[in-house]
């Protein structure tokens, strides 16, 4: 898990000197926004067409041609600006990617400009539409056009599972245009647990070595816990904390009053050692 | 009461409001256009931005409050997002583009162009020996389809027909269709260059045999000069399109192949935007050269003014791109 989770992760540094943790997009994300954006590419084609049709039936002209022209334009237009102008945007991702929550981001952590966005694109007239052309030019019958033929859909393919082989999951264009896909950043800011830990903190009186017993990774864990309030968790949890403090239960002592009370108190003494240069990882780091 | 609040809340509780503050402003860009906000809150986006990061300093060495911490990185990360991306209007970007950025780049990439010229050349003058040593070859540079009747087995008569222009063929069909065609041979042309240089050199080279062919059928009919006039029309803003987009694919490839005292990966990306911008102007002049094929070539049949117009656009494109400028430079 622990390790599942670094592999995606990177430190972007700000020009103002901030380590920020980022997550990459994954290969899945990836694949998946980018159906999504073909889907929609396809399906505006399709409606594309069927508008030049009825433009064409409406005004009795010479339909063929006409819808010809609409559809040449219309795929051109589509193919080579549908992800340029998405990503060019403030949120720099195509409707695909903030569907499943990626956007494009400069690799060296300065700005994202418009060249580099242009670049990662044109790319992917060797990356996508290569393999395409490969696939519908067929094989031919045997001999060295098949093997010719082969030899292009190998090559090509290289191109296409780019991503898989490399980190930090770039493909070529990517690699060309100094970019990298990340999750983009969305998170709620939540209660501070310690607010209403606080009131109950009054009711429970912990000594020091009570709260001595556990370092930030438990308390951490417990944070979780009380965000999650599955009832279950937290009867298993305040019993195995009761445990270890040897806490005598009070009369209609309730296990979230408990738990939210050891919170406070325990954050607070914490970040009290926080403040005198000493961190305390877990409950092992005694030290 | 006083007792028991922690610093690390009290912390919070002094600097909520404008991290909330940041969050609803980067909402709003997010959903529209920057244009929606007004002055002050676009001022105000960099100030509350730095605010943010130096909360995130001190949450993480005073504060053990998961949540908020997590919370601040990721609206650090937005913000910085909009802080550092890109988000000039499309009007400034496309005039930045067209007034220095594109010229810069295309003169930064002489020598790749002086190479990706003379590959070009080359093959224009393999392919013109050969089909006038020995006509067959024609039809191995040419397939049958892309040449449409222009072969040696046509007549004279019928080789000076296809020369004059055609105001009774659908024209819009025809542009349309030898746009989006250039267009998407050049970008495969600079995309290639990612595969070491090799596949970009040989497509430069097999556009100039076909042009070196072409040309050779129509020399040994003496329709050469005409022939010249119905290419050169709209040829000499296409071919200098796809001569820029293989020079655009050349440094690609060479920046693979020897990046130089950089990491590869560096080299590569700063060619990368390098080519990527030279990109951007080629399929503009493909459009233009799309356009001139399709109508200025079907509706002038004089060969005269079909020469002027090839001399006038060679002269002005090497002068836009050659020619010192003044202003800024390097604006971006």
């Amino acid at each position: 898990m622990a390790d599942s989770a670094s592999a995606v992760e990177r430190q972007l540094v700000t020009p103002e000197g901030v380590g920020l943790r980022i997550r990459l997009g994954q290969a899945s994300q990836r694949a998946g926004a980018f159906l999504i954006d073909i889907s929609i590419m396809a399906g505006a084609l399709i409606a594309l067409t069927l508008m030049a049709l009825g433009a064409a039936w409406v005004t009795k002209m010479q339909a063929g041609e006409f819808i010809l022209t609409v559809w040449l334009l219309g795929a051109f237009l589509l193919r080579n600006t549908y992800f340029i102008s998405f990503e060019l945007g403030a949120r720099a991702a195509t409707p695909g990617k903030r569907v499943v929550g990626l956007r494009v981001a400069a690799r060296d952590g300065g700005r994202l400009t418009a060249n580099a966005i242009f670049a990662r694109n044109a790319m992917r007239e060797l990356e996508l539409y290569l393999p395409i052309s490969f696939m519908f030019a067929g094989g031919g019958e045997g001999g060295v056009d098949s093997w010719v033929y082969l030899l292009g859909v190998v090559w090509s393919g290289v191109f296409v599972l780019f991503p898989l082989f490399n980190r930090d999951r770039l493909r070529v264009g990517d690699f060309v245009a100094g970019t990298w896909v990340v999750q983009a950043p969305k998170q709620k800011l939540l209660v501070d647990l310690a607010d209403d830990g606080a009131e109950r903190l009054a009711r429970f009186v912990f000594t020091d070595a009570q709260l001595n017993a556990y370092g930030i990774k438990e308390l951490h864990v417990l944070e979780q816990v009380l965000r999650v309030k599955d009832r279950k968790t937290m009867t298993a949890v305040a019993g195995r904390i009761r445990n270890k403090i040897g806490w005598t239960p009070q009369a209609e002592e309730h296990d979230l009053d408990f738990l939210s009370a050891y919170y406070a108190g325990l954050r607070g003494r914490l970040e009290g050692q926080l403040l005198f240069g000493r961190r305390r990882r877990d409950k092992l780091d005694v030290g | 009461m006083a007792r028991l609040q922690l610093k690390s809340y009290r912390f919070r509780a002094e600097r909520e409001w404008d991290w909330r503050k940041l969050e609803r402003l980067l909402e709003r860009m997010e959903k529209g256009s920057p244009a929606d906000l007004s002055d002050d809150d676009l001022l105000e986006v960099p100030v509350l931005y730095r605010a943010a990061l130096s909360s995130l300093s001190v949450a993480r060495a005073t504060s053990l409050d998961k949540s908020l911490i997590d919370y601040l990185e990721s609206l650090c990360a937005r913000a910085y997002f909009f802080v550092y991306g890109a988000r000039s209007t499309l009007w400034e970007r496309l005039s930045g583009f067209f007034a220095h950025a594109w010229p810069q780049a295309v003169k930064s990439l002489w020598r790749e162009t002086l190479i990706s010229a003379a590959i070009f050349l080359l093959g224009v003058l393999a392919a013109f020996m050969l089909v006038r040593h020995e006509a067959d070859w024609f039809y191995a540079v040419l397939p049958q389809a892309m040449s449409d009747g222009r072969d040696p087995s046509a007549s004279t008569e019928a080789l000076r027909a296809t020369l004059a222009g055609a105001k009774d063929q659908p024209l819009s069909v025809f542009a349309t269709f030898l746009f989006t065609h250039n267009a998407q041979i050049a970008l495969l042309a600079f995309a290639l260059g990612f595969a070491f240089c090799v596949p970009t050199v040989l497509l430069i080279a097999y556009n100039g045999m076909m042009l070196g062919a072409f040309m050779a059928l129509f020399v040994g009919r003496g329709l050469g000069i005409e022939a010249g006039g119905w290419l050169m029309i709209h040829g000499v803003t296409e071919l200098m399109a796809v001569i820029l987009s293989g020079a655009a694919g050349l440094r690609i490839g060479w920046t693979l192949v020897m990046p130089g005292d950089r990491p590869r990966l560096d080299a590569l990306a700063e060619a990368g935007r390098t080519a990527g911008t030279v990109m951007g102007g080629v399929v503009v002049m493909l459009m233009i050269a799309g356009l001139l094929e399709g109508f200025g070539r079907q509706l002038i049949e004089s060969t005269a003014i079909r020469y002027s117009i090839a001399f006038a656009s060679a002269v002005i494109w090497l002068a836009y791109f050659y020619l010192p400028r003044g202003g800024r430079s390097g604006g971006r």
